[in-house]
């Protein structure tokens, strides 16, 4: 029978959840790298065995750990992230220019066909990449050149957040950063461009046509549809069917289009979910109610789903890497919350009880099933 | 001999128990003592100072013979009591963040 082993990053550590392919009974192992902020912890796809672990510190920096053998052993590898010649400066919040400097690797995108290869996104936002394991890194070092000077953080920091590695275009790649949009490359990160026609952000950006500086949380695409994305804005569930060169809004009947996370079933490519967050300065479920919005058309119904979920008094967040699914035939569906729950759902979200609820505040969730 | 005190999260990494003890050739300052201990544990780079420009990262405090040297250049020598191992230079995770 498969295993189902969960990934959950921490603010104080990294946890490794396992199951059978039945998902009711886990076995919790952690803290790893107790006392670290563990931003995100992925599996290489070609390599199950392989995990990389972005670890860091607001004391001592940062770390990238990497595993050969599921996450039973770490050891550090590279952790020098230089900007590629002159770093130039970026927008500041009250609009003065602000040199670019190294914070932290916020995700961790290992590619599709070598566990050797691996991109972090980094803040101050930036895509790096490593093809030796994470030994060294180097920059791709032409995303910041569009329009870069124009970026400004978001709250959290002007971080690059998402990676996605499109399978049927292998030199494709789309990336997210807050605030200043999505940006996709078909080769390899030597050209970029903006990808964020059809994105309204009003009150941030008065000019309707603004080719930067959108507030994006997450992308989520079907591996067997790659030119359909979906996209958790600041404000706006949004979705493209040409590989991002427009998108609209599918926000629908959802009781607001705030959130973060948002990912897409493994075997229905128009079945997707979004945790709804009452507001930009209110990051908890409305109503106290901790619900996850499923819609099985591709956005614009939605339906809320709260069996097993908590539905009074439940004011925690969940943040945009904290979300994921499994590929079993009943597709899992997993998220972590800043109480520190990891809620998890064996049947596509109909039902959810928590697997593990007492963590540090979770940052990242991530899946993995082996054979 | 030169004797060093790291914070508990970088023994952690570093794989090391109590004190650190280095061999460092020629004037014993903060910038030689880092040198020598980065040399030793390479896993340690960037954990105390910054990787380019070598300053000292914002949370991190070095103390000796109950003297506080963060603010000291990097190139000021470090106590007699430090350079002949009769005192410990202390690394130390500041007090920051509640």
């Amino acid at each position: 029978m498969s295993e189902v082993r969960v990934l959950v990053g921490t603010r104080k550590g990294a946890f490794i959840l396992t199951s059978d392919g039945k998902r009711q009974r886990w076995d919790i192992r952690g803290p790893l790298f107790a006392g670290w902020e563990i931003y995100h912890l992925k599996g290489s796809p070609a390599d199950p065995h392989r995990l990389y672990a972005s670890q860091s510190s607001g004391w001592f920096g940062q770390q990238i750990q990497r595993s050969t053998d599921g996450g039973e052993t770490w050891e550090p590898v590279g952790n020098t992230f230089v900007y590629d010649g002159a770093a130039g400066t970026h927008q500041w919040y009250d609009g003065t220019p602000r040199p670019w400097e190294f914070k932290r690797v916020w995700h961790l995108e290992p590619s599709l066909t070598e566990p050797d290869t691996v991109y972090a996104g980094v803040e101050d936002a930036a895509l790096f990449r490593s093809t030796d394991g994470g030994q060294t890194w180097q920059e791709l070092p032409a995303l910041r050149g569009v329009k870069g000077h124009l970026w400004q953080p978001g709250a959290g920091g002007m971080c690059l957040h998402t990676i996605v590695l499109d399978p049927s275009h292998p030199e494709r790649i789309f990336i997210a950063i807050s605030a200043a949009g999505v940006f996709r490359t078909d080769d390899a990160g030597k050209t970029w461009r903006p990808m964020n026609r059809g994105l309204k952000s009003p009150y941030e950006l008065p000019d309707p046509d603004a080719e930067v500086g959108h507030c994006v949380h997450r992308l989520a695409t079907h591996q067997a549809r790659p030119d359909v994305l979906f996209m958790q804005k600041h404000w706006d569930v949004m979705r493209s069917d040409d590989a991002g060169e427009s998108w609209h809004e599918v926000s629908g009947n959802l009781p607001t289009d705030f959130g973060f996370p948002i990912v897409v079933h493994a075997h229905e490519p128009d079945t997707i979910y979004v945790v709804p967050i009452t507001s930009d300065s209110e990051h908890y479920p409305p109503e106290g109610q901790l619900r996850v919005y499923r819609s099985r058309t591709g956005g614009h119904a939605w339906e809320a789903l709260t069996q097993g979920l908590p539905q009074r008094d439940c004011y925690v967040n969940v943040l945009r890497d904290a979300m994921a699914v499994d590929t079993l035939e009943a597709c899992g569906v997993y998220f972590g919350t800043t109480g520190g729950q990891v809620y998890a759902s064996a049947d596509a979200g109909d039902s959810w009880a928590p697997i593990v609820r007492d963590l540090p505040p979770v940052v990242s969730v991530e899946v993995q099933v082996l054979p | 001999m030169i004797r060093v005190v790291l914070p508990a999260h970088l023994r952690t990494l570093a794989h090391v128990d109590g004190e650190v003890t280095l061999d460092v050739a020629g004037e014993v300052t903060q910038r030689a003592v880092l040198d020598a201990l980065e040399a030793r544990y390479p896993v340690l780079r960037g954990t105390i100072r910054d990787q380019v420009t070598h300053r000292r990262r914002a949370f991190v405090r070095f103390f000796a013979c109950e003297e506080d040297w963060s603010h000291e250049p990097p190139d000021a020598p470090l106590p007699d009591a430090v350079a002949t191992g009769a005192e410990p230079l202390l690394i130390v995770g500041a007090m920051a963040g509640g």
